[in-house]
């Protein structure tokens, strides 16, 4: 590469997943307690606030405190709102993008509130509206959002309580709260909450660290509740970003380059007879119109001449590997700390003191997040203000990529994010915001712009590419030894072996790398695991032990042991097989979540089909908020899997994306499902994690080993078997 | 330009002015604001826009208005009966067969067509007949057993299992 400067290395967009941990804590927050209510109408208001920032609004001490104060604190990470109309609002930055997280956050708001489910309604991602939020990544809404809904929910049932006891002149502790209502036993005396706050304009503020309902107790959470707005989706009458109309909209298209990294050299615009009926953008290398039709934007891109300096030389999907392991990050400091970098014990006393010695390399392709809804942004301007509505996992984020992109102060963007179709990971980026807000502010009119499936597929961004090589000892009664694990540009997301291993070192190499890579569903786990769970596969056959008793042998976790042994126990491991079948397994810990994988495949070396019959996962994440929910996310996290594990890849070359369509690049469809059987493990004694992202690790790993079982062939690349697996 | 032509859809006649090579999928969304179908692909991969044409499932992205005029078309929109949801709606949300529901528009309205041309469907038909429509998020085992379960539910008694 004699041009390093032509490809897309600094500063990239977004960081390999890295970015996700250190996103800056940031708080731009400055509602009044009058603007709520002005907003909202009387009530109650009760919002969850850090410790630090409470006791500084605390002078005179006091638990809840804060009744009638004027500024709320801007360290605010939710609220809720009791109106006197009988409604129940409740504020979060997370956003719903299939999860179905509206649902298990509606749950732990009814759980503490003692509230009826389908009377809450959950205002989700509105930047104007909702406390800021990093972002809906990372499975941190069950363990921080869920919490944070369940303490506010707690304070506001507490400060209902007391209010009625006020008003009977009755001790608050003999008081009952439920659905809805507060009842004096002693009295049978009740009143609604809706008639207790009317007229009021309470506010509470509470502590992040209150006692909640231990989930023992739990009557809610714990509940397979159903999608709480599910109706609006079997009708078709749900708005998603992409559906979302203003009066006087035009539609947008954007003219892209012919490859990654040109340059326009000159642009003439569309043809004077179709000019009159757009308006047409040209600033800097971005050129779009605006017409009042998608089929007239269409037709007018389709008409404007553009030249475009083109770079050459950049890698392929054929020769991507290589690039990977022969260049190094030119910008060391970007990934900041090397923090999943290992060092344990020796490796080489560890290697010297084995009997058995292996050495395998793994590599991963580049995959697409294929979204079913692609990118879409309604954009508005009101003079200087602007508003977008816009499918993304972070509207914070976004809002923030306006204002830079527009050079507005943040308090005069506004992003909405109507519950989307979909993202897994893919839509962290607001380029098509910033493109349908370019092309209003020249049209003076709201615009909408869809990406076409195959933008999505070529200007989104994508799972990173890598290269992993393991090597390592174990001596003859299968005690591993020492464990070297090296990740090229992958990730270090669970790149720590979890089995007990002295010797040990793990690395995690960044690279130059030739496509916009980011955030996916779980993130670099799959590779690691992938590999690591590979490996471990091998090494067993190696020192000639059954794959499960090995790695018990140098497993040690008990949440992960426990996992292994429901798995292999609901899938009967170690029975007889159907001739030309084979069984594997894979797991590891992620995010909270501890699963294990087991897959039977049935190989025709014939035909070359690899299909996957069966798959059970065992899976624990402490305490389940929602078992449907749970079992919904672990199936489909093993069917997204299997699409990387088997045959999706994005092929490349001099800076095009070769298989942008849907007939082109394979996702998985109904015939490639398996039966599945999932086993949960319900731990009320450990505190929830979320589960959106880890069932997919043992996936690859499990149907990999499967196909090794059944046919003696051993893949090392992801996607396994893109082309089938005949007999050579 | 005028291009006046009739559509009807889900029962009512619409007028609508619009280039007959125009994408049907773009005239519902746009001009009738029937947003229930979705734009998965544009090239009647993913089934996400499939609408009924006469009674049979069409991808809507790559079916031309103009094809379309004076023929019965049902959406999504259509499908509800005098308010009550349809037994394949009822059947998705009991079996919590969604996750972003993007694709659902589009598994209900396939559906829909299988039920009425084969009432009693196995698994595998089911699987066979759903194979056009993508779902990203992977609730094809539940969408099959919602199909199941409507099947069922429609007629009284329980559909074949897979053999």
């Amino acid at each position: 590469m004699s041009d390093k400067s032509t490809l897309h290395t600094a500063p990239p967009a977004i960081e390999v997943e890295r970015y996700e941990l250190n996103e800056p804590s940031q708080h731009h927050f400055d509602l009044q307690r009058r603007d709520f209510f002005k907003a909202l109408g009387a009530g109650l208001l009760v919002a969850c606030v850090l410790k630090d920032a409470l006791a500084f609004q605390e002078s005179g001490g006091g638990r809840r405190r804060g009744f009638g104060e004027e500024a709320l604190p801007r360290e605010i990470s939710a609220w809720l709102h009791i109106g006197e109309n009988g409604t129940v609002t409740s504020y979060t930055g997370k956003v719903e993008i299939g999860q179905n997280i509206r649902t298990s956050l509606s749950q732990a708001l009814a759980e503490e509130l003692r509230f009826p489910i389908e009377r809450i309604e959950l205002v989700m991602g509105d930047t104007k509206l909702t406390p800021f939020d990093m972002g809906t990544f990372g499975s941190r809404t069950t363990p921080t959002m869920n919490l944070q809904l369940r303490r506010v929910a707690s304070a506001a049932r507490d400060a209902l309580v007391e209010m009625a006891a006020k008003q009977w002149n009755a001790n608050a502790q003999q008081l009952v709260a439920a659905d809805g209502k507060i009842t004096d036993p002693a009295t049978k005396r009740t009143i609604e909450y809706a008639e207790l706050v009317r007229g009021q304009q309470l506010t509470a503020l509470i502590p992040t660290e209150d006692p909640l309902e231990p989930a023992t107790e739990w009557k809610v959470e714990g509940q397979p509740i159903s999608k709480v707005n599910g109706r609006d989706f079997v009708t078709g009458k749900h708005k998603y970003p992409s559906d979302q109309k203003l009066p006087g909209m035009l539609y947008g298209k954007v003219l892209r380059p012919p490859s990654f990294g040109a340059t326009l050299v000159a642009v003439n615009a569309p043809d004077a007879t179709l000019m009159s009926e757009v308006t047409f953008v040209h600033d800097g290398d971005f050129v779009g119109v605006a017409g009042p039709s998608e089929e007239a934007a269409t037709r007018a891109l389709k008409s404007v001449r553009a030249e475009w300096k083109e770079q050459t030389g950049q890698p392929s999907s054929e020769t991507i590997y290589d690039y990977l392991k022969k260049n190094p990050a030119q910008t060391g400091g970007e990934f900041g700390e090397r923090t999943s970098d290992f060092e344990l014990g020796s490796m080489e006393s560890g290697m010297s003191s084995a009997d058995h010695r292996l050495q395998q390399t793994y590599t991963v392709a580049y995959i697409a997040h294929t979204p079913l809804e692609p990118r879409a942004a309604l954009a508005q301007w009101s003079g200087d203000n602007l508003t977008v509505w816009t499918g993304t996992q972070r509207p914070f984020g976004v809002r923030g990529q306006l204002a830079q992109a527009f050079h507005l102060p943040e308090e005069k963007v506004r992003v909405l994010m109507p519950d989307m179709g979909s993202g897994y990971g893919g839509k962290h980026t607001g380029e098509c915001a910033i493109e349908a807000a370019r092309l209003a502010r020249a049209a003076n009119r709201p615009v909408k712009l869809i990406w076409t499936r195959e933008e999505e597929f070529t200007w989104a961004y994508f799972r990173p590419a890598g290269v992993i090589d393991v090597s390592a000892g174990a001596r003859n009664d299968g005690t591993i030894t020492a464990w070297e694990f090296h990740n090229y540009n992958s990730g270090g997301s669970g790149i720590r072996t979890m089995y007990e291993v002295p010797n040990q070192r793990i690395v995690f190499h960044p690279t130059e790398y030739p496509l916009r890579q980011g955030s996916y569903r779980a993130l670099a786990a799959t590779a690691n695991h992938f590999a690591r769970e590979s490996f471990m596969d091998e090494l067993a056959h190696e020192v000639n032990m059954d794959p499960l008793a090995f790695r018990m042998k140098n497993l040690k976790n008990e949440r992960l042991r426990a996992v292994f042994e429901a798995g292999a126990k609901k899938f009967g491991w170690g029975q007889t097989k159907r001739p030309g079948h084979g069984f594997g397994m894979g797991g590891g810990f992620e995010k909270g979540g501890n699963v294990a994988t087991f897959a039977e495949v049935a190989v025709d070396r014939g035909s070359g089909n690899v299909q996957v019959v069966r798959v059970v996962s065992a899976f624990e994440c402490g305490a389940i908020v929602n078992p449907d929910g749970l079992r919904n996310q672990i199936e489909g996290g093993n069917i997204m899997g299997m699409g990387g594990a088997l045959f999706e890849a994005i092929r490349f070359a001099d800076g095009k994306i070769l298989n942008p369509h849907l007939a082109q690049y394979r996702v998985p469809r109904f015939k490639d499902v398996p039966q599945m059987e999932t086993v949960l493990i319900d731990r009320r004694d450990i505190p929830s994690a979320g589960a959106g992202e880890s069932p997919l690790m043992g996936v690859a790993p499990a149907i990999g080993n499967a196909i090794f079982d059944a046919t003696g062939v051993r893949l090392r690349s992801m996607p396994m078997v893109p082309n089938g697996l005949k007999a050579s | 330009m005028a291009n006046v032509m009739k559509l009807h859809i889900n029962g009512t006649v619409y007028s609508v002015d619009a280039d007959p090579q125009a994408s049907l999928l773009f005239v519902l969304r746009d001009q009738l604001d029937l947003t229930g179908s979705k734009y998965g692909c544009g090239e009647g991969q993913c089934g996400a826009c499939t609408v009924l044409i006469d009674g049979n499932p069409r991808h809507s992205c790559i079916t031309r208005v103009g094809a379309v005029a004076n023929r019965k078309i049902t959406t999504i929109e259509g499908i509800e009966e005098r308010g009550r949801l349809h037994p394949i709606q009822e059947a998705f949300l009991e079996e919590g067969a969604m996750q972003c529901a993007y694709c659902t528009s589009g598994m209900i309205v396939t559906a829909t067509a299988l039920l009425k041309a084969n009432p009693h469907p196995t698994a595998e038909q089911v699987t066979e007949h759903m194979q056009g429509n993508v779902c990203r998020c992977g609730t094809q085992p539940r969408i099959v057993a919602a199909v199941l379960r409507a099947a069922a539910a429609m007629h009284g008694h329980a559909a074949k299992e897979a053999s």
